[in-house]
């Protein structure tokens, strides 16, 4: 990222709302601890410890979250849990963002008949229900693997994305930086990479926040229907479905990871919805209202 | 209009058309069609200023971009320096670019926010691989240098310059590939008074330096009389009066031209002048009036209905002095 990238984070920090920082840092807190979960989860991954004693104890000191009814440590099963949950879904986000942008650009500064063929093409697909098209796959892809997975969530993932972005490209199509450029000589490629992508990205950065919050809840949605991840892994949808049938027992192991899945997700929209705030109206390029007055020095 | 008897010219433009089709209503399916640019015809010398005025949609920065195919024109032809535009296509046509430019109203739409100062001078060298690592570097500073901006500014973002000091950078941009002419689509317009005489007489200098020829477009006419040679006045799509600046400014033919001339404020509070005030609206490009299109709005004495028939015809009424109105002699 350009100094300029660095520097325009940097004002967007200080126009954050603190809800928005907090949710930053909820984001922040979940990830490191996901990243470190090697070294502060208080067991091994998995490790049934006395299945005959130690299932489903209530949280303790020994236990903070309790054990599951395998005396597995849910503290350290959320741990862990939170690598595969955050991990699909950042990396869900990152192919459904990157398809989407380039298909919207494309669309968008094509225009015409290119255009309306390409969105005609997304209205078809998004016509079947997201979760409809995944069960479909994954009712027969059965273990699936974790790359297929991230692959299949972020392929069906991408429309959304596609008609922001063409909707943006298209507007961008018009303005005299592009003209000037096409005046200049520079191909559509170039148009696409240089003038278009780069001023593109803010709405795209907002969309993609907000969209990793639904994503682990659709996650979330296929453990729970026992079509997402399988074991030896673990995903916080996987071990709230795991216990809900003995919630009335044994509450703390679907307390947790559903509440690890709740605060989540809403830290994503939160700071989704903030960023929309703050990096919106400025990214729309060169956006008059904003500018300084201007002076007079030539 | 026959083009004068002078060398041959840079840019020769003939019956250009430009119409947009607008589709209305979904079950009842209207097209209209809006004759944005209706049959424009004009030469530029090398080295010529030709200034083009008109009001706002009468289709003088469409023409422009006609010219330059960043819009299809619809029909009609473009020569420039002997070579048919309109037949090029896709690389033959980016090379041809290299050769004609434009400069844009407004400074503000008309840099690539997310591009460094630098980086937009440099876009046009990469491009057409005049330059490359150090020398394109040297050759941006330069550039700057010579649109009156600091070299150090290349590492800048175009929101931290004021309107004048982009519309510099955008001339920088537009030099920066050598062209001989350039299409100025109201480069002042959106600039304070104080910074317009400054931008005018930078492409003034230019001019004279590179030898460039100007389409200069403006809705002011004081702006034009400054800078341009030539001088053709558009309405609704049309040119009506083609003109030397000097005679066009003295002696003004169109009663519309007198009409906009009388509308330039003259820096004199006691000078006595004769306002012509025009009534109604320019009607819409989508339908236009029949014979002369300015006929509705026409204060000509002799005005009868022949011209609400006829369409008047681009003539040489005096040598060099072109004018579209059945009305004025021949002999002007």
């Amino acid at each position: 990222m350009s100094a300029d990238g660095v520097d325009r984070a940097r004002r967007a920090w200080a126009r954050l709302s603190p809800g928005a920082r907090a949710a930053a840092g909820v984001i922040a807190v979940f990830a490191l601890a996901s990243l470190l979960a090697p070294w502060l989860a208080p067991y091994r991954v998995g490790q049934q410890i006395d299945i005959v004693h130690l299932a489903s104890l209530p949280p303790s000191w020994a236990h903070p979250f309790g054990t599951d009814r395998y005396s597995r440590d849910v503290f350290t099963r959320i741990l862990y849990g939170g690598r595969v949950s955050l991990s699909i879904a950042t990396l869900a986000v990152v192919v459904s963002a990157t398809v989407g942008t380039l298909y919207g650009a494309v669309a968008g500064y094509a225009g015409g008949a290119v255009d309306t063929v390409m969105m005609r093409v997304i209205d078809a697909l998004l016509s079947v229900p997201r979760v409809l098209m995944l069960i479909a796959v994954l009712a027969l892809w059965s273990p699936v693997p974790v790359a297929a997975l991230v692959l299949l969530i972020g392929l069906t993932g991408w429309f959304d994305i596609a008609r922001l972005v063409r909707a943006q490209a298209l507007a961008l199509r018009e303005r005299e930086f592009v003209v000037a450029a096409r005046a200049l000589g520079a191909g559509p490629a170039r148009i696409v990479r240089r003038h278009v992508l780069p001023n593109v990205l803010g709405p795209v950065i907002v969309a993609g926040a907000l969209a990793v919050g639904n994503v682990i809840v659709l996650e979330a949605g296929l453990s729970f229907l026992g079509i997402g991840v399988h074991e030896p892994l673990a995903s916080w949808g996987m071990m709230f479905q795991d216990a809900t049938d003995q919630f009335v027992s044994a509450w703390w192991a679907v307390i947790f990871p559903g509440a690890a899945i709740v605060a989540t997700v809403l830290a994503f929209n939160t700071l989704g919805d903030a960023l929309r705030d703050v990096l919106d109206p400025r990214q729309l390029p060169g956006h008059a209202a904003l500018e300084p007055p201007e002076t007079a020095h030539g | 209009m026959s083009a004068p008897a002078r060398p041959a010219p840079l840019l020769q433009v003939r019956d250009l058309r430009k119409h947009f089709t607008r589709t209305r209503g979904v079950v009842r399916r209207e097209h209209e069609v809006v004759r944005a640019v209706d049959g424009v015809s004009f030469d530029v010398m090398p080295g010529e200023t030709l200034g083009l005025v008109g009001e706002s949609g009468c289709g003088k920065t469409t023409t422009g971009r006609a010219i330059l195919r960043l819009v299809e024109p619809t029909s009609g032809s473009v020569h420039f320096d002997g070579r048919d535009l309109l037949a090029l296509r896709g690389g033959d046509l980016r090379r041809m670019r290299r050769r004609m430019q434009i400069v844009f109203q407004d400074p503000f739409s008309s840099l690539n926010p997310r591009m460094t100062v630098g980086a937009i001078v440099r876009e046009g060298l990469t491009i057409h691989r005049l330059a490359e690592g150090e020398a394109a570097d040297r050759r941006v500073r330069q550039l700057l240098e010579e649109v009156g901006l600091r070299p150090e500014y290349a590492g800048r973002y175009p929101h931290e310059f004021s309107g004048g000091q982009r519309q510099r950078v955008g001339i920088a941009r537009a030099l920066s590939v050598e062209p001989s002419f350039i299409v100025c689509d109201e480069p002042v317009s959106a600039l304070d008074v104080s910074v317009q005489a400054q931008v005018v007489n930078l492409l003034a200098d230019l001019r004279r330096e590179r030898q460039l020829a100007y389409l200069f477009i403006a809705h002011d006419l004081a702006v034009v009389e400054h800078i341009a040679d030539r001088v053709a006045v558009m309405y609704l799509g049309h040119i009506v009066e083609l003109a030397r600046a000097r005679d066009l400014y003295r002696e003004p033919l169109m009663p519309y031209t007198r009409a906009l001339l009388s509308a330039v404020p003259v820096p004199d509070p006691g000078a006595a002048r004769e306002r012509i005030i025009l009534h109604g609206d320019v009607p819409s490009p989508a339908h236009p009036p029949s014979g002369c299109v300015f006929h509705p709005r026409c204060q000509h004495p002799a005005k009868d209905a022949a011209c609400t028939q006829v369409v008047p015809p681009l003539e040489e009424k005096a040598p060099g002095h072109f004018a579209a109105c059945i009305k004025v002699p021949a002999g002007a």
